[in-house]
């Protein structure tokens, strides 16, 4: 049981982190910021900076 | 007696995989089952991790872990990051599979199954994951740098500026030809258009929904767009039967392509939150699932594959793209075995997430495995058809003739019997007009993928549903990498040309943002107008263009690879490098003279454009011939560029060996982990 519990949190990390989920939460934890419609513009801001330079394959 | 029974259990691996492989790469004349291809590549990949990856982690790399990483030196919460390596893993794998590994083994079946399955095995176990892993660990060693900055570095200024200018051209003959394939799955497809048009309302809501209602909650509004693009499938079912919607619906190719061109010049302008990211997150939610699906489908109906295990098509007259089985179905494929591509992502984000340099193998060698059965999941989507109808759907108007009688005459003449009733039938089940010439790879994977699922989950009935979901999924995927490879090409040129004038250079400033989206744009916007018009489909100049381009690619990174462990002094074990390089180089090379000197016009550009101005002079013709001619200076641009690279790497590679050069490795110095201290 704890081995499915721990896969079942792996996958939920995964897919917190492909989905960026797991990067707002640490902007906000960075910026001590609560989460709000300008937080989440001032997040994709700093995104643009750095995920959306990274190439994506074919 | 736990090594007894490990041993015993690799030997039962072993066998089984020369099993598999023996019965794919024997059996003729009779139809194999799916599973063979299955068990062997299962076999393969566990073999080539477990021993392969390891010897190369310990005799060559000598991976560390106790040396910190740049995640944890440099962690700043934002692109340096410690991150669980099953995370890292998913995230790579995320970044690395895109519509390559789907397209390239579906236009390669027309050589059969054989190929195309033997060069993604080998090619994945022994090039393409080798260069994915050895990257990784030495931008991890450079703090995350990328690929071009160690070309620089280690192969002398050529090399980074070689590695540079191979990127934006590859950037831009890829986004020409997954543009093109979008095109061709939806031209005259009423159901499938509706279902990606509706795709950019989904997105843009998505988009409202994270930023207004509830900012941050991606997986939520994935779930909820993925609930959306189901209905829109529903949805483009009744549009494709009403009498009045589905004209508006129903597109030629160039308008297609116009309207694909204005969309990717939006996307690319307007803020990344409001379409482009909402896109992506479905887009990957759409694919993992897909993906994961694909597979469990596969492997609970182990269906028959009814292409031959080679067909007459070695011989270079395929219908699908012109050139003999070598070297064309090596650069063909090349996601699934190896791509160059993959350096750019293991020198981008992954490097700074990875925790422990041992984590790099699993990472790096790990999640290539993961997308070369992608690739061998494609290569059983195209084999399950009837090969009649396969070859029917891929090959252009240009080959076979414009009418469903000539298509299926000449199709049936070749010892692939078709016959237009059987096509009219698939059309109806699909629910398409017709599935003739529907170049591009795409299409014929769909009704692969449909054909595999329609054998239990809903039977026939449903069978034009899966058909239209596997479309979209494509053709989702591929705007995906149409939207941000636009954006990345920008911002390369931005930053270019921010040398030369400031404000081009930055982001923000609207003028130079419409100006260099308007450039990238267009450049694609060229090749994929090209290829709308291209009578042989475009795909047969299109795809080994880009193919070459990403070879060439990797053969720069093999080079940077093989730099390195020369300089570390491992030479005798620099074959793991240098094979993979000597097969590239003689792959692309080759591949790079056949298609700007070969004699047949339907390989050679050159000889294409001749056999063009032979002909009666148009302004039709006259574009033709130049076309031909800008590809031809394009491959030979690419290739001079390479082969600079290589002289350069070969100079340094004989001056640490004979000693007229220092093997200075530019790494950054050990720093010991603090993770080993606090777990205890």
């Amino acid at each position: 049981m704890t081995r499915i519990t721990r896969a079942l949190a792996i996958l939920r990390a995964v897919l917190r982190e492909i989905f960026d989920e797991a990067a707002y939460q640490r902007f906000l934890c960075r910026t001590h910021a609560a989460s709000s419609p300008d937080a989440y513009a001032a997040f994709w801001r700093e995104r643009e900076a750095t995920k959306l330079r990274q190439h994506r394959c074919c | 007696m736990k090594s007894l029974l490990s041993t015993l259990a690799w030997v039962a691996v072993s066998l089984l995989a020369a099993a598999a492989v023996g019965v794919v790469a024997v059996h003729r004349g009779e139809p194999i089952n799916a599973l063979w291809l299955v068990a062997g590549a299962t076999c393969c990949y566990a073999l080539g991790y477990r021993f392969y990856s390891k010897f190369i982690a310990a005799k060559i790399l000598a991976l560390d872990a106790l040396r910190a990483t740049p995640a944890e030196r440099l962690e700043n919460g934002r692109d340096f990051l410690v991150t669980n390596k099953w995370v890292v893993f998913g995230h790579h794998f995320a970044a690395i599979a895109g519509p390559g590994p789907l397209v390239g083994p579906v236009l390669a079946a027309q050589f059969g199954y054989l190929p195309g399955t033997l060069w993604v095995l080998a090619g994945a176990v022994f090039a393409g994951c080798v260069q994915d892993f050895v990257i990784l660990l030495f931008s991890v060693r450079r703090d995350g740098k990328s690929l071009t900055e160690m070309a620089k570095e280690e192969t002398g200024v050529i090399g980074g500026i070689v590695a540079y200018a191979s990127v934006v051209v590859i950037l831009i003959i890829l986004l020409a030809v997954i543009a093109l394939v979008v095109v061709n799955a939806l031209k005259d497809s009423p159901w499938g258009t509706f279902t990606i048009g509706m795709t950019i309302p989904i997105a843009l809501l998505m988009g409202l929904y994270l930023r207004r209602i509830r900012p941050g909650r991606v997986l939520e509004v994935s779930v909820l767009g993925f609930v959306l693009v189901l209905l829109a499938i529903w949805g483009g079912q009744l549009i494709s039967q009403s009498q009045t919607l589905a004209p508006v619906f129903t597109l030629r190719a160039p308008t297609l392509a116009i309207l694909i061109i204005v969309y990717a010049f939006a996307a690319s302008a307007v803020p990344v939150w409001l379409l482009l990211a909402p896109r992506d997150y479905l887009s990957t939610f759409v694919k993992l699932g897909t993906v994961g699906i694909l597979a469990i489908g596969i492997v609970v109906m182990h269906p028959t594959l009814h292409m031959p295990a080679l067909t007459r098509f070695v011989d270079g007259t395929g219908p699908v793209f012109a050139g003999k089985i070598f070297p064309f179905a090596f650069i063909t494929i090349a996601c699934g075995a190896i791509s160059g591509f993959h350096s750019l992502i293991s020198s981008g984000t992954t490097p700074k997430l990875i925790a422990r340099e041992t984590e790099t193998r699993m990472v790096g060698y790990g999640a290539m495995m993961a997308e070369s059965a992608v690739a061998v999941m494609a290569i059983i989507a195209a084999c399950v058809l009837q090969p009649g109808v396969y070859f029917a759907i891929n090959s252009p108007a240009g080959v076979v003739g414009s009418t469903a009688a000539a298509a299926t005459s000449t199709i049936s003449n070749w010892g692939f019997p078709v016959t237009g009733a059987d096509m009219q039938a698939l059309a109806a089940a699909v629910g398409e007009k017709t599935l003739f010439n529907r170049t591009g790879g795409a299409p014929a994977f769909a009704v692969g993928m449909a054909h595999i699922f329609s054998q239990s989950l809903g039977g026939t009935e449903v069978m034009a549903l899966w058909y239209h979901f596997a479309v979209m999924f494509e053709a989702l995927f591929i705007l995906t990498i149409l939207d941000a490879g636009t954006r990345v090409a920008r911002f390369m040129i931005q930053d270019a040309l921010g040398h030369i004038y400031k404000p081009l250079g930055r982001t923000s400033w609207y003028p130079s943002i419409i100006a260099t989206s308007a450039l990238i744009v267009a450049l694609w916007g060229f090749f994929l107008w090209q290829g709308v018009k291209d009578p042989l489909g475009g795909i047969n100049s299109l795809w080994p263009l880009f193919g070459i381009a990403n070879q060439l690619l990797a053969t720069v990174a093999l080079c940077v690879a093989t730099t390195i462990i020369i300089k570390m002094h491992r030479t005798k074990y620099a074959a793991i490098t240098l094979v993979p390089l000597a097969w590239l180089v003689a792959v692309t090379f080759t591949a790079s003279w056949h298609k700007i000197f070969d004699s047949n016009p339907k390989v050679g550009f050159l000889a294409q454009a001749h056999a063009l101005a032979a002909g009666p002079a148009t302004a039709a013709t006259a574009r033709l011939i130049f076309n031909n001619q800008l590809d031809a200076a394009v491959t030979a641009m690419l290739v001079v560029m390479v082969t600079l690279v290589l002289v350069e790497s070969v100079r340094q590679w004989v001056g640490v060996l004979t000693g007229s050069r220092e093997a200075r490795i530019i790494e950054t110095p050990f720093v010991m982990t603090r993770l080993v201290e606090e777990k205890g």
